[in-house]
């Protein structure tokens, strides 16, 4: 293990978080919200401090191999979810530093899971942050970096890095150098969140509000600056918001594609497809399901239906109405979609979309070999074939994910919840969702849970958003040894 | 520019190397899956899994949108292939490697139906690279620059040479010729090293030096060896052939040693005049009764890198006068060298140097500044063209600030050729040959001069 490399990015990475820690500095010195203030600046100082600290243990050799890459990408997570609570914690506005790293880890992994009752007595400055952690963690902290500077010059080592923290099965890079891919996957996400800000700013949001909106919706995180999220923005509002939803869920090699002009290639992709299909078979029976409780109003309750059914699947979680009150179906449904999550390589979370094809595409297989021992096929996705490596990841994913979650669900169920509490919270924290049902629902929050619950969610966000592996190999002893 | 290169195997993965490091975006595309998984972990390279010579692949890798399409796969069918297609997508040059000797005679013929811009034969350059190396026996390595006209020229002080204890700045005394010597190499460190730098036995010193004037050189620096007669060759392959016939055209008796009797049968029906010998030339009485300390020199062409070192190092202590050695894994260079085998040949090397060259001269139309790059060793040869961009004109050589371990090693105005010294300048349309450490990849003339002090003619305070 080469340690050093580790010290070397994760000190790099700091030095980052500090710098996008200065806008909502100036924000606070704006507003004269000087707790706030205070608390980036001691935040900002002690980020700058460790990391200069850290600086003088230089990397004898630049290389990432693939057991530092996950190492970097989960030591990096964990470091900036650390520091990026400070400035809640010290300016009071979240007085435990227990609740502030949960609403910080909730704000990277864009989970957007929160312990506040009431957002609005927030300074802006903070409410700034908060949203702008889903923004940076939406696409990745590391891809960031990769998008500034080249880390490893010619080599291929940074692959590891974009490996270790894109989701989906199989992460490949679109341009011959990563530092392209990079940049060009930060300037899409760019472009999309500034067409976003106008879409909102047209329908006579303030700026503030589209901008941080815009964050949230962009990382598909969920955290709204009002007390009752979306709701009380017009419905024009609503349905930008949930269109961009669904657009940020999907894979965002499409939205290269679109650009190289290859619609060929975009038609082809099976993901896409499901992503839809799934979606449209949603919105249309929950649409049904759900016509009595608004007075037989097939708009509204088309509206409604979408808003939800886009932001459960996309795993933003920000509401417009109380699903928690619908009828069962529509309830089920919005659970199910929660583990279905969006499309690979977004900025979603959940198994994904290509995982559950891959899945359901395997078991078809699987079936036709126990019918014909003999018969030799192959798993197609969106025209290749998948290799067997690929799938065998991914049913050990599937493995591990009910595994941690199982586990979870215990150590929550120590708080005497009732079931729905206990089981949608960890799903909503495993999938980066946000709001589950019944306490956690729409109009609830995650203030009521102890200190240990508060960590295992945390770091079911973390291991959520980083997909499993990451996170678990740190307690993998052979992971430590030289 | 934007490259594929198709095939990732020795050819291949040296360009992808070399090409990468010098900023090129590369795509490869092999049929191999476990090579390209090596080739994304070792590079930051896009790779492309597939025939190269399909269109769904080529499609896949874009190569209608590429600069340029090496073909570079052991089937010389399917390169030809590729560089048709290629052709075809719109991509305006392709390389491929041709192995086949009757391939290679036709292809004149064909360039422009197949759409090639240049096809290279490894086998073949090494042979005529081994040829010049037997040409002057003196030297280690010669690499020649501006179309021939200047060498640098690598030689070993011998033991009780008359140049050990001189200053460098006395060399030009008794060379009698214009010299310059641009880099020293001691032990295991390389020196570029000024007027006031002492050689030593044993140091191995690189000189550069116009073609016209090398032998002179040879004659007064006391490094005369015996001109070659008799040449014995291990190793049957390709290369072996090219080279035997080279040196049979001039006039050398070629002893070839081969173990494979069908291959010997071959050998003699294609090289008449040459010696065959049916035997295991890693075989120490094989050699002896041969007479290897009698001859000449020893060139090892087995396709075994292994029996090509052995063998040269029983050459090099029997004393043999000159041991030239095929290898192909040159990562062990400074290993190889360390140990005594110091004229070393490796086909694939020069292949990728042959097509780098190329590359570069592509891109010195789109403005960049290098023309040809040669690696000798752990030092990097580069010549450029001056042209008025370049803002360091008209300042004597002695006041330009140039990066550390950087050197002017000549300067070739119009016809002639100068070696050059303090009081000379450069001059807009000069080549110049700029010697160099390899670590550091220089792309263009600007970057050869000290930062501050391009800074300050900038400024135009100098």
């Amino acid at each position: 293990m080469n340690r050093r490399m580790v010290v070397y990015v994760v000190s790099i990475i700091m030095r980052v978080e500090a710098v996008v820690m200065v806008p909502p500095l100036i924000i606070a010195f704006v507003q004269k919200e000087y707790s706030a203030a205070y608390g980036f600046i001691w935040a900002i100082i002690a980020l700058v401090g460790v990391s200069l600290l850290a600086y003088l243990v230089k990397p004898k050799k630049i290389t990432i191999y693939a057991r530092e890459g996950f190492m970097i990408v989960a030591m990096a997570w964990i470091v900036v979810s650390l520091f990026g609570a400070l400035p809640f914690c010290i300016s009071g506005s979240i007085p435990s530093y227990l609740d502030s790293l949960f609403e910080t880890v909730s704000g990277f992994t864009t989970t957007g899971a929160s312990i506040l009752s009431n957002v609005e007595a927030m300074p802006m400055s903070l409410l700034w942050w908060r949203s702008f952690t889903h923004w940076l963690g939406g696409m990745g902290v590391l891809v960031f970096l990769l998008a500034i500077i080249p880390l490893t010059k010619n080599t291929g080592h940074s692959m590891n890095l974009l490996r270790a923290e894109s989701p989906g099965p199989q992460v490949d890079k679109m341009t011959p150098r990563l530092h392209d891919s990079a940049k060009m996957l930060y300037a899409i996400y760019i472009g999309m969140t500034g067409i976003l800000i106008i879409f909102l700013l047209a329908g006579g949001m303030p700026l503030f509000d589209s901008v941080t909106t815009a964050f949230g919706t962009a990382g598909t995180g969920g955290f709204a600056i009002l007390n009752d999220s979306m709701a009380s923005y017009s419905p024009y509002l609503q349905t930008v918001v949930g269109i961009f939803m669904l657009l940020f869920g999907v894979n965002f090699n499409i939205y290269y594609f679109l650009l190289l002009r290859e619609f060929k290639k975009v038609l082809k992709n099976q993901e896409l497809w499901l992503y839809i299909g799934i979606m449209a078979v949603s919105v249309v029976t929950i649409t049904i399901n759900i016509l009595p409780y608004f007075d037989y109003l097939f708009g509204e309750s088309l509206h409604q239906a979408f808003f939800q059914v886009s932001s459960i699947m996309t795993t933003t979680g920000f509401a417009t109405a109380n699903f928690d009150l619908w009828p069962q179906y529509s309830r089920t449904i919005l659970v199910i979609l929660m583990f279905l999550g969006a499309c690979a390589g977004s900025t979603g979370g959940g198994i994904k979309i290509a995982r559950v094809l891959l899945l359901g595409k395997t078991f078809v297989r699987d079936i036709k070999r126990l019918i014909r021992p003999r018969s030799v096929s192959l798993v197609h996705m969106n025209g290749n074939v998948v290799d067997d490596d690929t799938i065998r990841a991914t049913q050990s994913f599937l493995a591990a994910y009910i595994f941690v979650g199982l586990i979870s669900v215990i150590i929550i169920a120590l708080d005497n919840f009732s079931l729905e509490t206990t089981a949608t919270s960890v799903v909503a924290c495993m999938n980066n969702i946000g709001p589950g049902l019944d306490l956690v629902g729409p109009v609830g929050n995650y203030s009521m849970f102890s200190g240990l619950s508060k960590l295992v969610l945390s770091a079911d966000m973390l291991i959520g958003r980083l997909e499993i592996f990451p996170m678990l190999m740190l307690f993998a002893p052979s992971m430590w040894r030289r | 520019m934007r490259i594929v290169i198709v095939g990732d195997g020795k050819v291949g993965s040296e360009l992808s190397v070399q090409l990468s490091e010098e900023g090129h975006d590369i795509i490869v595309i092999d049929s191999n899956k476990s090579v390209l998984r090596e080739a994304v972990e070792a590079l930051d390279v896009m790779v492309v899994h597939g025939n190269g010579a399909a269109l769904r692949v080529q499609t896949a890798a874009d190569v209608a949108h590429s600069d340029l399409l090496i073909a570079a796969t052991s089937a010389d069918e399917t390169n030809l292939l590729c560089c048709m297609l290629a052709r075809k997508l719109g991509c305006p040059h392709t390389i491929a490697r041709v192995r086949n000797m009757e391939y290679a005679s036709q292809l004149f013929l064909m360039k422009e139906e197949l759409g090639l811009s240049m096809y290279v034969n490894p086998e073949l350059t090494a042979a005529s690279e081994i040829f010049r190396m037997l040409q002057f026996p003196s030297f280690l390595q010669r690499d020649s620059f501006v179309k021939g006209r200047v060498e640098i020229v690598e030689f070993q002080i011998r033991d009780g040479s008359k140049l050990i204890g001189k200053k460098l700045s006395d060399l030009y005394r008794i060379a009698k010729v214009n010299v310059l010597v641009c880099a020293v190499e001691r032990g295991d460190e390389v020196f570029i090293p000024d007027g006031n730098f002492m050689l030593q036995e044993r140091d191995i010193v690189f000189v550069t030096a116009s073609t016209t004037d090398l032998a002179k050189l040879i004659r007064n620096m006391d490094i005369y060896q015996r001109k070659i007669k008799a040449v014995m060759l291990i190793g049957g392959s390709r290369t072996a052939i090219y080279l035997a016939r080279e040196l049979l055209d001039a006039g050398i008796n070629v002893k070839l040693i081969e173990k494979d009797e069908e291959k010997s049968m071959l050998l003699a029906e294609i090289l008449p005049s040459a010696t065959i010998i049916l035997a295991d030339g890693t075989e120490k009485g094989v050699l002896d009764a041969e007479g290897i300390e009698k001859t000449d020199a020893v060139v090892t062409l087995t396709n075994m890198d292994e029996e090509n070192l052995i063998i040269s190092m029983y050459a090099d202590f029997v004393g043999v006068p000159k041991v030239v050695t095929k290898i192909n894994r040159t990562e062990y260079y400074e290993v190889f060298r360390d140990k005594g085998i110091k004229s070393i040949v490796s086909p694939k090397e020069l292949c990728s140097r042959d097509i780098v060259r190329y590359v570069r001269a592509m891109q010195n139309t789109l403005g960049n500044a290098v023309m040809t790059l040669h690696r000798i060793g752990q030092m990097e040869a580069l010549e450029f063209h001056v042209d008025e961009n370049i803002c360091c004109v008209d300042i004597t050589l002695k006041d330009l600030k140039l990066k550390k371990n950087i050197l002017i090693a000549c300067i070739i105005r119009g016809n002639r050729i100068l070696i050059p010294k303090g009081n000379d300048t450069l001059e807009n349309g000069d080549d110049i040959v700029v010697v160099t450490t390899v670590n550091r990849v220089i792309s263009d003339l600007d970057e050869i001069f000290d930062e501050s002090f391009l800074r300050e003619v900038r400024e135009g305070r100098i």
